[in-house]
């Protein structure tokens, strides 16, 4: 086994030891960090995952939203109406290793048709390049969103209740593990040379035969894969999902994430990820202590405000994140309009 | 007969909503013109123009009698419209200068840099503008003030024509000929036509690129408010992110027409009017809002020059 493996076996094994041993005890008594918790392993797995399409590959998607609004949908209807039949059939509502394993099995679903979704949408959209892209996928979030919105099966716009919150500790952090493996493992491979190629001249990489397109769809495809599981972990840990919950905003939400911690930077956009999870939960403690006078704590409740400000302090001083590389970044955005 | 009739009251509403995409249009087309990237903000510059209208509207309210005439007669048409006007044109000018800021803040430093940069600071800005609305005056929507008496337009026979409507339609064609005016015209619209060709020739040819591209913000800013303050005569709630939805239909539109091309992004917006119009005629009203996405898509693939782009070389 590779050090890599290793390493990944071992996260696993310390996820699956803190599930058993402590999640009844941080579950009832830090109800609140448990939530925090569960929520910051989601956005590690949509940052690390979108990293991979807008780091590593340097497209420009703003649709992220849209593929975790796939899986969610897909792993809550499957829970809803084949669970019952799954249950029975192999020990019962109450048996936990019966829960697990059609958990996983509606995890793998979600997974799986978001990256039918990333498929189907990167392959068309995939051949347009910058702010044009960002718009494309921008619209295919939204149109996965209105097609939720019109089907009465996905509960529309009332929203759909999902039958069993099986999300725990070991299934949101043993799938942040696998996730971060599985970028870092492609980034290393003679794939991930593919997609920094891409990512720093295209022209050139297709002047050496490289098919573009291929890894390009192929970041696009790994990545809805984990924004449907993503989304899967959510609709398990929310248990009841509506369309709004998707929106544009959710999807800028990862965008900030990868650009605070840097593009191409897997450590960087984690920690951007954990960052941003606890600043909002800071600012709205502190929103409430004395030292703010009330008209002033709307202006730190609001998320947006704060990630607004950063987004453009952060393009005009550091254009590359927190963590990212300044020299590749350079190097990426050489091409601007010369003349 | 019946059939026409109701074609024409569709086409009808269908151009009244696309004239309001056409003049967010023409300010994204513009900005692209002479800086080649999109401005995200610009759909929030209309609500911005809406709510200006709203804040501005109480100062006139007395003077120019808003909501207390019920219909349009030949003696109060001049009085009703000349105070419309005026809130109008007030809010056009506090728009347009908020337009010059944000490009003098936040765009003017990245102008170096890659467009990607000025993207991302873009959807800063749009966040930044549409939150502080928010937290200032609060999330619920708000009643727009009756600038004009809105009832049908008489003497049409089964058409059901609002003035609301007609004053969208004669406003835009009002707004789109003074635009063609200042850009054919004017040494500021030579200046501004010169710059979308070559940036560095312009300036070697002594123009300030600066003063122009300043110009062009406040010249689309003034269009969006207008649209803001047009829509919320008709539709008069208005809420701090009612400019997500049209601002990227209106981006839609100007791709439709060929980004950077005037008369194209004009021409995309009503097509886009119409068809949603259309969409919500034939029996899909929730899927309104999902046909402008299409339509992308579907140019973006097939003619990513727009339906204008190629053939008009000229590019503002």
């Amino acid at each position: 086994m590779s050090r890599a493996l290793l390493v990944l076996v071992a996260a696993l094994l310390v996820c699956l030891s803190v599930s058993l041993f402590g999640e009844n005890l941080i579950a009832s008594r830090y109800a609140y960090y448990y939530d925090i918790l569960i929520t910051i392993g989601i956005n590690v797995i949509l940052a690390t995952s979108l990293n991979l399409v807008n780091g590593y590959t340097g497209q420009f998607s703003l649709g992220h939203a849209g593929f975790m609004a796939v899986g969610a949908y897909a792993s809550a209807s499957w829970s809803n109406h084949l669970d019952p039949y799954l249950l029975a059939s192999i020990g019962g509502a109450n048996s936990p290793f019966a829960t697990n394993v059609a958990f996983l099995i509606s995890m793998l679903l979600a997974g799986s048709l978001a990256a039918i979704a990333g498929f189907a949408v990167g392959v068309p959209s995939l051949r347009l390049k910058g702010d044009y892209l960002a718009i494309a996928t921008l619209g295919f979030g939204e149109i996965i969103r209105v097609a939720i919105l019109n089907t009465d099966f996905l509960g529309a716009s009332r929203g759909l209740s999902v039958a069993g919150s099986y999300t725990n500790l070991f299934w949101t952090y043993g799938s942040v593990a696998i996730c971060v493996y599985v970028v870092l493992g492609l980034v290393h491979s003679t794939y991930g040379r593919g997609f920094l190629t891409v990512r720093d001249d295209e022209v050139a990489a297709e002047a050496m035969g490289i098919n573009t397109t291929k890894y390009k769809v192929m970041a696009f495809v790994v990545a809805s894969f984990f924004a449907g599981i993503a989304g899967a972990l959510y609709a398990h840990f929310k248990a009841f999902l509506t369309p709004e919950g998707f929106n544009f905003f959710r999807s800028v939400d990862v965008v900030v994430f990868v650009i605070l911690g840097g593009m191409g930077s897997t450590i960087g956009v984690i920690i951007a990820a954990i960052m941003l999870t606890l600043l909002p939960e800071l600012l709205r403690a502190l929103a409430h202590t004395q030292f703010v006078p009330p008209a002033y704590q709307g202006l730190l409740e609001n998320r947006l405000i704060l990630y607004s400000l950063l987004l453009i302090t952060l393009m005009l001083t550091r254009p590359q994140g927190l963590f990212g590389d300044p020299v590749a970044i350079r190097k990426r955005f050489t091409r601007s309009r010369g003349n | 007969m019946d059939r026409l009739i109701e074609i024409v009251q569709q086409l009808v509403n269908g151009v009244s909503l696309g004239s309001i995409y056409a003049l967010i249009a023409l300010g994204y087309t513009m900005v692209y013109g002479v800086l080649r990237f999109i401005n995200f903000a610009h759909g929030d510059i209309y609500m911005l123009g809406a709510y200006s209208g709203y804040l501005l509207a109480p100062y006139f309210a007395h003077f120019f009698k808003f909501g207390e005439f019920d219909t349009f007669t030949p003696q109060n048409t001049l009085f009703i419209l000349s105070g419309a006007g005026l809130v109008m044109v007030l809010s056009m000018a506090i728009c347009a200068v908020i337009g010059v800021l944000i490009e003098r803040i936040a765009y003017r430093p990245l102008r170096q840099r890659p467009r990607l940069n000025v993207l991302i600071t873009a959807i800063g800005v749009s966040l930044f503008l549409q939150n502080m609305t928010q937290y200032r005056l609060g999330a619920d929507p708000k009643a727009f003030p009756q600038l004009i008496p809105i009832h049908v337009v008489g003497g049409l026979g089964n058409l059901t024509i609002l003035t609301s409507q007609l004053a969208i339609i004669l406003a835009t064609i009002l707004l789109l000929i003074v635009l063609r005016l200042i850009v054919m015209k004017t040494k500021m619209g030579l200046a501004m036509r010169a710059l979308s060709l070559n940036p560095t020739a312009c300036s070697i040819m002594g123009v300030n690129n600066d003063v122009v591209i300043s110009f062009t913000f406040a010249l689309g800013s003034a269009l969006a408010a207008a649209a803001g303050i047009l829509v919320s005569m008709d539709s008069p709630s208005i809420n701090p992110l009612m400019g997500n939805l049209p601002g990227i239909k209106a981006f839609v539109a100007a791709v439709l027409g060929g980004i950077g091309n005037i008369p194209g992004a004009a021409l995309g917006g009503l097509i886009i009017g119409i068809l949603e119009t259309l969409v919500v005629a034939i029996g899909f009203p929730q899927w309104r809002d999902g046909i402008a996405f299409a339509v992308l898509i579907v140019i973006l693939l097939f003619k990513p020059t727009g339906i204008l782009g190629r053939v008009e070389r000229e590019k503002v």
